[in-house]
């Protein structure tokens, strides 16, 4: 019975009288190492160099602003309840005349947390989030901290920078499978 | 003081730092031709491409803690080492790295001494080498460290018998012990390899075994032995023998390249000697003919450094039963029949095409007898 078609039957015939000088043997191999040092080479010199890792990679969490940059965040709660790690901890705050350009919502977040020793980046706030507020970047890494103090991300760190907005191919995963669907054809 | 004297000890003190510096950066290039070799890019870190790496490496050896067993033989422990640096240092003091220099009308040599047996000297000294593995594993007081030393001393003793037989026909060819002279009797492109390419095939195999390197590692086989001879080794003394190992490496690829490729001849060598003179003076155009040639020579030489780390990376490594079947059943009866070979076709008119010849012949006798040799052999298993 054959179950695949690249299995190799094994040559266990006797070596032939030149075979057995090693010499064609080392030539061979010589020649696939000779080969290989010409090739190209599979190293990514990762500080400096880093590889695309895909349009929904889960990376840094950060708060989205809208097109008119307004915080669209409205502290429902709905990404701490659904995050498994509770991790995420807000307060919110009802927008006064005059905020409008701040916030889209009538209430907002006065201040959200997320408590990078407990998040486990599984991005089920992003799922359930109903504003599409909070997203995990696919290009950014949550950086190495040493300290206890740098381990809560408030506002500070994690709404959207106007100056360097964050795009990226597909925000859902419906956008996902259309992306794959494209690159399949 | 006498000119000669001055630039004598010049060139010894060159040689001498060459050969370290040669050393350490064999270090680095085995690792950087790995990486190639297995698709990666190797050490680049320390510097640009990663070039003080040997200092960065050697650094950290001499930071260790120097390390001697409680039960091991204290001052052999420490002469262990010693040896295999001393010795592998001292055979590159024979070795003609070019022609003469002219300086102020007298022809200096370029190399440490012209000994009329130089390539006994190599080879006592090279011989003496193992005596360092030898002590350095017994004094370990450790079972794999004293197989390794006894895999070295055994191993080098199988393969110096076929390295000194196919030597034996270079000598007799070149009618002298002195490397300067044998390299003088390749002058142009009459080099010893297209003379003799059996036996430069036997002496690149037994110098692969001679300096413990792969696929003859054995005494240092660490999956087998942890380390072989230098298990117990730490700190700069564990530094000492992959140091010496290394120059072992650049003295050996330095005598493949005097005795089979020439040394320092290339060739149109006459004319580029003539023309460089006729366009400056006698004594510029000497001494520049003269660094051209040795940059030849350590082509030669970085090229077969560079094949001694190619079969590294290629190669994997002989059970000891082959190892001993190799140098004992094939490389001795074949350097035997080589240097037969060589011997008669020096007597006949036309030596090259007679050795051509001879190899001819024993190549056929190979493909016609082996097989006859084979049957006999399973007719006596099946028995």
């Amino acid at each position: 019975m054959q179950l695949t078609d690249r299995s190799k039957k094994t040559d266990k015939s006797d070596l032939t009288v030149i075979e057995k000088t090693y010499w064609p043997g080392v030539v061979k191999g010589m020649g696939i190492t000779l080969k290989h040092f010409f090739s190209k080479k599979a190293t990514i010199r990762y500080p400096e160099q880093k590889r695309y890792l895909g349009p929904v990679f889960r990376g840094h969490h950060i708060l989205k602003r809208d097109e008119q940059g307004r915080e669209r965040c409205t502290a429902c709660g709905l990404c701490a309840v659904a995050c498994p790690a509770e991790a995420i901890s807000m307060v919110a705050a009802e927008r006064v005349k005059g905020e409008e350009k701040l916030y889209r919502e009538e209430k907002y977040a006065a201040s959200y947390e997320i408590n990078m020793l407990r998040c486990i980046f599984c991005g089920l706030c992003e799922e359930a989030c109903p504003k599409q507020a909070i997203y995990l970047r696919h290009d950014k890494f949550v950086p190495v901290f040493s300290s206890r103090d740098q381990v809560i991300y408030g506002k500070d760190v994690l709404v959207e920078d106007l100056n360097d907005r964050y795009e990226r191919d597909a925000w859902t995963k419906e956008d996902m499978a259309a992306l794959w669907q494209k690159q399949k054809d | 003081m006498d000119i000669v004297l001055i630039v004598k000890s010049i060139i010894i003190v060159t040689i001498f730092a060459v050969s370290l510096g040669i050393a350490a950066y064999e270090t680095y290039f085995e690792r950087v031709i790995a990486a190639f070799i297995q698709d990666r890019v190797g050490p680049d870190r320390a510097g640009p491409f990663g070039i003080l790496q040997p200092l960065a490496d050697g650094g950290k050896l001499f930071f260790k803690e120097d390390f001697v067993p409680t039960l091991a033989d204290k001052w052999l422990f420490i002469l262990g080492p010693s040896i295999s640096m001393l010795t592998a240092l001292m055979s590159s003091a024979v070795l003609p790295f070019g022609d003469t220099l002219n300086i102020k009308g007298q022809l200096i040599d370029v190399q440490g001494m012209d000994v009329n047996i130089g390539i006994l000297w190599v080879f006592g000294i090279v011989s003496l080498g193992v005596y360092g593995i030898l002590i350095g594993g017994w004094a370990s007081n450790n079972k794999y460290s004293l197989f390794g030393a006894i895999r070295a001393a055994s191993q080098n003793i199988s393969y110096e018998l076929a390295m000194g037989m196919s030597l034996l026909a270079v000598i007799l060819v070149s009618e002298s012990l002195s490397i300067k002279a044998i390299v003088q009797s390749q002058h142009g492109i009459n080099w010893h390899i297209f003379h003799q390419p059996l036996g430069f095939m036997l002496f690149v195999t037994c110098a692969l075994a001679e300096c413990n390197r792969t696929p003859f590692d054995l005494p240092e086989s660490e999956n087998e032995l942890v380390a072989g001879y230098h298990t117990e080794y730490g700190s700069m003394k564990l530094g000492l023998y992959l140091f010496s190992e290394y120059i072992n490496m650049f003295i050996s690829s330095a005598v493949i390249a005097s005795l089979y490729f020439g040394g320092y001849n290339y060739p149109g060598i006459d004319v580029v000697h003539d023309f460089l003179i006729k366009q400056t003076n006698d004594v510029t155009g000497h001494n520049i003919a003269t660094g051209i040639g040795i940059l030849v020579f350590f082509l030669k030489t970085f090229f077969f450094i560079f094949v001694f780390i190619w079969v590294r990376w290629t190669l994997p490594r002989f059970k000891y039963d082959q190892l001993m079947n190799l140098a004992w059943k094939w490389m001795l009866p074949l350097s035997v029949a080589n240097l037969i070979i060589e011997a008669a076709a020096e007597l006949t008119p036309m030596p090259f095409l007679a050795s051509w010849v001879g190899l001819g012949i024993l190549f056929l006798a190979y493909i016609i007898f082996r097989p006859l040799f084979l049957k006999r052999k399973l007719k006596q298993n099946l028995q």
